[in-house]
């Protein structure tokens, strides 16, 4: 199963080689990651998706937390969250397709943000799902190139996790 | 007050205790050497970077202090790998302090410069590059915190040339906070008392202790807790010194060389207690057929070992010394459970009676050539009970465990977790430093003797008395084992073609050899090795192809052994 984690570490040096490398050296999997500091500047967040059974992701769990460099790992599965990740696709854009593109770029709330006779470059913020479900739609016009950010997320309510 | 920062580095080391350092000079951290020659911090040479590595882990394997080496960048760096890795798969706590390439000219590819940081990363339990001198003291403080609490391990300290020689203002911090690691000492009473209610149901219990139990210190109340229910302990390699062996209760080894009756025990028994243990593969055997008919408690103080390779029923966190204390006194409570619990698993231990006199340990015992296992059944009748055992790899480390039945915490000193050969006469050495009066022992295979034999040269420069086994098969037996049962016979590079004068090496170094290969002169020899000052090599020719047994075949069940004839 799919799982998305949000572990906030120190902001320090090495510190994503010491995340990466302990997925990398016990064979557990990163589909994707993304790190960046927060409102404390000596706090990183690093968002990853992952996958695996009950067991390895226990693992993964405890194996996050036992890292020096590691404060607080939260698994959002099974929790109300926000999700978001960023896209840009560029995609060939001539002639009947054109519009076409921008209709479908409409129905998704995506943008346009950049334009050549040739091609649109579409930005578009969402769940994955949304994400992917925008590709399938561009896939025939001919795709040229996706650039996508991986889901950062957020607990739904009021209260906010430090950092 | 202002200092550069190799003083810093020694003053520091002297707020932490430390007298006594392992280590090999280089241009990377020649300032430190310079401040240490009017230091009385104590600095043992050995003749290589692996061999200070393991010297400072037997110093803290047998006294539970933290064990400090320094080695110079690049090649002295990379030469520690081994041992820190050693020290890492047994929770050694160690501090490992390496010169780098000053700051400027890190990622350079400059002359000796190696990412000690990045090699070290899996190996190590925490490392730091020190950038600024400013954070060196705090560095080392935090170093040598995370080194010897919660699970221990070693922690490694790059620290550049220029940060050496800069000065800033010194003041050692009195505490210590990270907010990213803080261990779990005390056990949660309420498992605690969900343990004691499933030991009390139990008819079947088995103890399945491992390193944690000396780690923690706890091997009073392991015994307290093993008496009051009289529950049968089995050992791993790692715990062999932390239950008496020749305690009623216990079951010696389990695993792949184990005990037929400790791993008929673990096999059958209904409640598998695993405390301080990992179940290694070496241990477990097929894990599908491990302890299959029994409810699992695991206690340990590092989280990431429990459920990591078998379902545990109930886990507890906590420091072993914590957890079992708590645990006697829960039991002690109900004396009357306590007696019920005694009478119901009188059945149990004596079928485990029965299995031990079916198939007690022991070897076909020769009167015209030299068995291993009487070798090291000599060694324990003529030393004291205190004395310090190290071992390297292969089978006459199996026999030392099996056969050597120690009877005092900390006194079996082996690489366990790597199996690094070449471990055991650099662990005597720092043994030997940390205890001068106490007889220390390497008992060593002809193969493993050959990694790290350049430290006779360091026993007989610092006089350290150690005294050195070889069980000299005039194989790498252990290899040589398996390709018998499991190869056909194909001895593939595991025959040392070349005699060697184990005898002549000793002498060359200083030091006294001593050789036989007549059964008649075993006690004789280690006799006059024993009265001899200063170190000693015992070279025995034993039969060479002795197998250990019992023996668990890779992918079997640890209850398909086979058995010696
Ligand atoms: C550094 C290292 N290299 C290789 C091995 C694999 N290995 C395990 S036991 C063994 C043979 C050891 O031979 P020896 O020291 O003579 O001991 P014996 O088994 O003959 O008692 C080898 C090669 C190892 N454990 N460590
Ligand atoms: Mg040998």
């Amino acid at each position: 199963m799919k799982h998305t984690i949000s572990v906030l570490v120190e902001n320090e040096f090495g510190v994503l080689a010491r995340v990466s490398g302990l997925f990398s050296g016990r064979g557990f999997n990163i589909e994707s990651l993304s790190v960046a500091p927060t409102l404390e500047p000596d706090l990183s967040r690093i968002t990853l998706v992952t996958r695996g059974d009950d067991r390895i992701l226990e693992q993964i769990n405890k194996q996050l937390n036992k890292l020096i460099s590691t404060i607080k790992v939260i698994d959002f599965t099974g929790e109300e969250y926000v999700e978001r990740e960023l896209a840009l696709i560029k995609v060939s854009a001539e002639a009947e397709s054109r519009a076409e593109a921008l209709r479908i770029v409409d129905i998704f709330r995506a943008k346009v943000v950049d334009v050549t006779p040739k091609s649109y470059t579409i930005e578009i913020t969402g769940a994955s799902a949304k994400i992917d479900g925008l590709i399938e739609l561009l896939r025939p016009m001919g795709i040229k190139e996706i650039v996508r950010s991986g889901p950062v997320v957020m607990g739904r309510g009021a209260k906010g996790t430090a950092g | 007050m202002e200092l550069t920062g190799s003083q810093i580095l020694l003053e520091s080391l002297q707020k932490e205790g430390v007298d006594t350092v392992f280590g090999y000079p280089g241009g990377a951290v020649i300032n430190i050497y310079d401040d240490l020659y009017d230091s009385s911090i104590e600095h043992i040479l050995t003749r290589h970077e692996q061999g200070a590595v393991h010297a400072a882990d037997g110093y803290a394997r047998c006294t539970g202090k933290v064990g400090v080496i320094i080695a110079t960048s690049g090649p002295g760096a990379t030469n520690t790998v081994t041992g820190i890795a050693t020290a890492y798969m047994d929770s050694i706590p160690m501090v490992i302090i390496t010169g780098q390439v000053p700051t400027p000219l890190i990622g350079n590819d400059a002359f000796q410069e190696a990412d000690m940081c990045g090699i070290t990363r899996p190996c190590t339990k925490h490392n730091f590059l020190v950038k600024d001198v400013r954070d060196l003291a705090r560095t080392i403080k935090e170093a040598f915190y995370i080194a010897r609490t919660g699970r221990p391990g070693p922690v490694l300290i790059d620290l550049p040339k220029d940060v050496q020689v800069t000065k800033c203002k010194f003041k050692y911090p009195e505490t210590v906070s990270l907010r990213g690691y803080k261990p779990t000492y005390s056990g949660n009473s309420r498992q605690i008392d969900k343990a004691a209610k499933m030991l009390l149901r139990a008819r079947r219990p088995v103890l399945y202790v491992g390193g944690g139990i000396n780690l923690s210190a706890s091997n009073a109340e392991l015994l307290k807790l093993a008496e009051i229910t009289q529950s049968p302990v089995t050992t791993t390699l790692m715990a062999m010194s932390g239950f008496p062996q020749d305690h009623p209760l216990c079951l010696g080894m389990l695993g792949m060389h184990g005990t037929f009756y400790a791993n008929m025990s673990v096999t059958d028994c209904d409640l598998l207690i695993a405390i301080g243990a990992r179940f290694d593969d070496r241990v477990t055997g097929r894990i599908d057929s491990f302890a299959q008919k029994a409810k699992v408690i695991h206690i340990d103080i590092d989280p990431t070992t429990i459920k990591k390779n078998v379902a545990v029923d109930l886990p507890i966190v906590g420091d072993l010394k914590d957890v079992l204390g708590k645990l006697c006194d829960k039991l002690s409570e109900q004396a009357e459970s306590l007696q019920k619990l005694v009478k119901n698993t009188a059945k149990w231990r004596e079928t485990i009676e029965e299995w031990k006199q079916a198939h007690p340990m022991g070897y076909e015992s020769s009167d015209t050539i030299i068995k291993p296992q009487f070798v090291i059944e000599k060694v324990r009748e003529l030393t004291d009970d205190n004395a310090i055992i190290s071992t390297e790899v292969g089978q006459h480390q199996m026999w030392t465990a099996q056969f050597f039945q120690f009877s005092q915490p900390r006194t079996f000193l082996t690489s366990g977790g790597l199996g690094t050969m070449g471990f055991g006469l650099p662990a005597a050495l720092g043994a030997q430093v940390a205890f001068p009066d106490r007889q220390v022992i390497d008992i060593s295979g002809d193969g493993s003797f050959q990694m790290n034999s350049q430290e006779l040269a360091t026993l007989v420069q610092y006089k350290l008395p150690v005294k050195i086994v070889i069980l000299n098969n005039n194989y790498l037996g252990m290899v040589r084992q398996w390709q018998q049962m499991f190869f056909d016979r194909r001895y593939s590079q595991t025959v040392m073609e070349l005699p060697i004068d184990f005898v002549k090496l000793a002498e060359a170094y200083g030091a006294t050899g001593l050789q036989t290969s007549k059964v008649a002169d075993v006690e004789k020899i280690i006799k006059q090795a024993l009265e001899t000052p200063g170190p000693v090599l015992m070279e025995f020719k034993i039969s060479r192809e002795e197998n250990v047994l019992p023996m668990v075949p890779a992918g079997k069940g640890i209850h398909e052994m086979v058995l010696a004839s």
